[in-house]
């Protein structure tokens, strides 16, 4: 056969970490110029397989060929050296530097500054990647710094990109300029490993994909064909249950009233909070779609009271002035709140299910006269894991025990278990299996059903879509007045949510 | 051949329990080996040690007297502890509590008030907690690390003792010796066991086993506290003000230690001198960490150290080994400690050769 070899193949790859086997004999071919998807749920050893394939780490058993010869990768130097480039999900830019310095501290380049800045923008020119060596980092957006990483990757004239979850930081404009990219680089022969669980976006990118469940090779398939449940259920094993909005009831009262808030962040490169008004109503779920760091925390830590806003009735709970109250008050006015970290935030690592459970339900009655009720709070935490089917080995089980989406099953199921008659929800499925992630849903879903109102803070645009009656923007400390989910669409959002650019160049640019 | 640390997958329960036995046995170990180096017979060095002690009424008696204050501090180090909020300074709250109720029994002492003798417990656990307020005010004010300020106000608080006995209170009929007067009978601390120093400071160290256990175990205070220090974040989100738990923890553990300084001052001593503690406060907080942090734990860790302390008086006086000697294995004690307790995250692996070979290559490289 006169065909070329494949760029990359991975036969009976294994790894084991102490006592797990993250890699279990995987196999992975990748095509020259292919863009490849790699699916899999949180734990079905995406990473590890990544980590061997950049010189992170070294399997236990299987072979690797590159371009038909078998190698080892030592470590990421050997892998850039062999043509390997990757850009992590989480940047590594020094945030003092400007962006040539840090491409060039990058590269170890030995040549000139001024040499290199030539080199950035001939290849920025080339692929559309709008870039400016001479900036410096902390000014840059998340999509801008994704952009230096890339560009950086680039230089070195890569076979083989890996891109780790890379639209998550992204609006919908910024992933589809990123998909052009990868077109791009794919036309010219250079292979792509595109690592991500948006579904609608492996069909719109790759032209092939392998997938993993729990560290072994669940099957391969052609997303351009195989449909989006097709996939979801190779990555679960299992058929996928269906979430389903309940009747709407009629609108109720004002539960959660935001008025006029503005606020300054508390931490160096926060977001100012500017004139927030807002109003949610008994039985309704609203959505505030944005991409991180546009004042999400801060807006979350000001209705939620773990800070307090200037003016007391800039945040109203069920009708009463609450910007002045701390956590605890406002939980005792129904306020329940869903916290974007899972361990060491929404709930204590080494602490069993029991003192998680009391964690935020202690002001309804599982205190008295000082003393923790412990048989009430024993039942607390057996009804959450009945009700909400988390995978524990028992109310005892200790917090680091459960995998991410069991221990956010277990948070959703505490706060909404106290009844509340406001639900403050931030990324509630984010990095939760499919399976959580609709049971999630679905939760919140019927509380509102129930009567309560709930907001949701979300980067998941399909989710907002899915479960919210209005979809409102958070941008650059802003938030566009609420639309009604049908009256709006995702190109819209998308404009809405990349408003953070054209403000911070107008605040930048004199 | 070479072994590698790695980490379990899950903290090893059995060893959290076996390090301090471990770390016993290990510290047994090396005093043989220190005794036989300083050319004594070590079988009859340990006799003298662990066993001589124990064997009158006198000598448990003894082992109480010594285990009562290491007992107290050590537990209200062990609140602080929890909540990651460091009291390295109890010796400090011992002899500012001790100078307190020391001070209202010379005031007040030889009129057989009935309020005489819970006026001056009560004015040693006020000294105490006071004298730890200093650094929880430091810290919730201005930052300032707890470490840092609770041991240096220690030196002050020692200071003070030497001003107070060799100045204003000093004793005119001490032939000038640095002291106060002896207190009043009705100033002392009543015995417990009729011909020993035993008191019924004894008691109050006994009763703070159960309450502390209840406090961390079983109340909302201790879950409060519990959160702080393991998940900061965790605390703010459930509303668990740090500065309130700062302001729980230093407190009770100031007043503890001050109780424990005024039961020793008005238990045997009777007097206040330069020195009333060998180092107590500082001892409870390896005597803390050996109990595991957890009350009941710390009253076993409490004789132990207390035993130490009586066998290392013994090693002076019927072997003439100096006073060092005790806090050689003290020192002894908390580094083996801290070394199983390696184990209690990590297990040794045995790498193949291939492998070691690797990672030899690696280390090079």
């Amino acid at each position: 056969m006169a065909s070329p070899p494949p760029r990359l193949r991975l036969t009976g790859i294994v790894k084991r970490y102490a006592s797990t086997l993250a890699n279990d004999g995987v196999n992975l071919t990748v095509g020259p110029g292919e863009i490849h998807a790699l699916l899999g749920e949180n734990g079905a050893g995406k990473s590890t397989l990544v980590k061997i394939i950049y010189g992170v780490a070294r399997p236990d058993a299987g072979t690797i060929e590159w371009e038909g010869q078998p190698v080892t990768i030592a470590d990421p130097n050997a892998a850039r050296r062999l043509g390997v480039g990757m850009v992590f999900q989480h940047f590594s830019l020094f945030e003092s530097l400007t962006v040539a310095e840090n491409i060039a501290l990058g590269l170890g380049a030995t040549g000139s500054i001024a040499e290199l800045t030539a080199r950035i923008q001939d290849v920025s020119r080339r692929y559309g990647l709008a870039v400016e060596p001479g900036r410096h980092v902390h000014h840059l957006s998340v999509g801008e710094r994704q952009r230096v990483e890339i560009v950086r990757c680039l230089l070195q004239s890569p076979r083989l990109l890996i891109m780790d979850e890379p639209t998550s930081v992204l609006t919908p404009q910024e992933a589809e300029g990123l998909f052009g990219v990868l077109r791009r680089l794919s036309a010219e022969g250079c292979s792509v490993l595109y690592i991500s669980h948006k579904l609608e976006e492996i069909k719109a990118l790759c032209e092939n994909a392998t997938v993993l469940r729990g560290g072994r090779l669940a099957g391969g398939c052609d997303p351009r064909v195989a449909t989006e449940q097709q996939m979801a259920e190779m990555m679960i094993g299992g058929a996928l249950p269906v979430a389903h909005r309940p009747a709407p009831l009629r609108e109720g009262k004002p539960c959660l009233e935001v008025s006029k808030l503005t606020m300054e962040s508390d931490e160096p490169f926060g977001t100012t909070l500017r004139d927030i008004s807002l109003q949610l109503r008994d039985g309704q779920i609203i959505g505030i779609a944005g991409v991180a760091g546009n004042g999400q925390k801060e807006l979350l830590g000001a209705l939620a009271g773990e800070r307090r806003t200037p003016d007391a009735a800039a945040v109203k709970v069920c009708g009463t002035d609450a910007g002045h109250m701390g956590p605890t008050a406002r939980r005792k006015l129904g306020l329940s709140f869903i916290p974007e970290e899972r361990l060491g935030r929404g709930a204590v690592a080494e602490f069993p299910l029991t003192e998680n459970g009391l964690l935020t339900a202690y002001p309804h009655g599982f205190v008295r006269a000082g003393l923790i009720r412990t048989g009430a709070v024993q039942k607390y935490a057996a009804g959450i894991i009945k009700r909400f089917a988390v995978k524990a080995s028992g109310i005892d089980a200790r917090g680091s025990s459960l995998s991410g989406g069991n221990m956010q099953k277990f948070i959703v199921g505490r706060e909404i278990g106290t009844n509340p008659r406001v639900l403050l929800a931030a990324h509630p499925t984010w990095g939760v299996d499919i399976g959580a992630a609709i049971a999630i849903r679905q939760a919140l879903m019927d509380l509102a059903a129930a009567g309560s109102g709930v907001l949701v803070v979300s980067e998941d645009l399909a989710e907002l879509f899915e479960i919210c009656d209005f979809i409102a923007v958070l941008s650059g400390g802003r938030l566009s007045p609420p639309k009604p989910t049908r009256q709006t669409t995702v190109e819209e959002v998308g404009l809405l949510m990349g408003g953070r650019m054209a403000a911070q160049e107008m605040a930048h640019g004199v | 051949m070479a072994y590698r640390l790695e980490a379990r997958a899950r903290p090893a329960q059995a060893m959290v329990w076996l390090s301090p036995v471990l770390a016993a046995v290990l510290s047994v170990i090396g005093i043989t080996i220190l005794f036989a180096v300083l050319g004594r017979n070590p079988v009859q060095a340990l006799q003298v040690l662990f066993i001589a002690p124990l064997e009158t009424l006198d000598g448990l008696a003894e082992l109480g007297l010594k285990a009562t204050p290491l007992l107290l501090c050590a537990i209200g180090i062990a609140i602080g502890c929890r909540a990651e909020v460091w009291n390295i300074g109890a010796e400090g709250q011992f002899t500012v509590g001790a100078i307190a109720g020391g001070g209202v029994a010379l005031a007040f002492g030889g009129n057989d008030y009935w309020w005489m003798q819970p006026a001056m417990l009560l004015a040693g656990v006020l000294g105490g907690m006071a004298w730890a307020a200093i650094p929880a005010l430091l810290k919730t004010r201005f930052n300032a690390h707890e470490i840092l300020t609770t041991l240096m106000l220690t030196y002050v608080a020692i200071q003070l003792l030497g001003y107070v006995v060799h100045g204003p209170w000093k004793d005119p009929q001490g032939y000038s010796f640095p002291q106060t007067k002896q207190f009043a009978a009705d100033a002392m601390l009543p015995m417990l066991i009729e011909d020993t120093r035993l008191h019924v400071g004894a008691l109050f160290a006994l009763a703070s086993v159960p309450l502390g256990a209840l406090l961390l175990g079983r109340s909302m205070m201790g879950f409060r506290i519990r959160t702080v220090g393991a998940a900061p974040a965790a605390a703010r989100y459930a509303g668990f003000s740090r500065n309130g738990v700062v302001w729980v923890c230093l407190p009770i553990s100031g007043g503890m230690a001050g109780l424990a300084g005024i039961c020793e001052v008005a238990g045997p001593d009777g007097q206040l001198t330069p020195v009333i503690s060998p180092g107590y406060g500082f001892a409870a907080i390896i005597v803390a960490f050996l109990g595991r942090l957890n009350p009941f734990g710390i009253l076993f860790a409490s004789l132990l150290m207390a035993l130490l302390y009586l066998g290392g008086e013994g090693l002076q006086l019927t072997m003439q080994l100096p006073i060092a000697v005790t806090g050689t294995i003290q020192g002894m004690l908390l580094f083996f400690l801290l070394a199983a307790d390696v184990f209690i995250n990590y297990r040794v692996r045995k790498l193949p050769p291939r492998a070691a070979a690797a990672s030899g290559a690696a280390t090079h490289a």
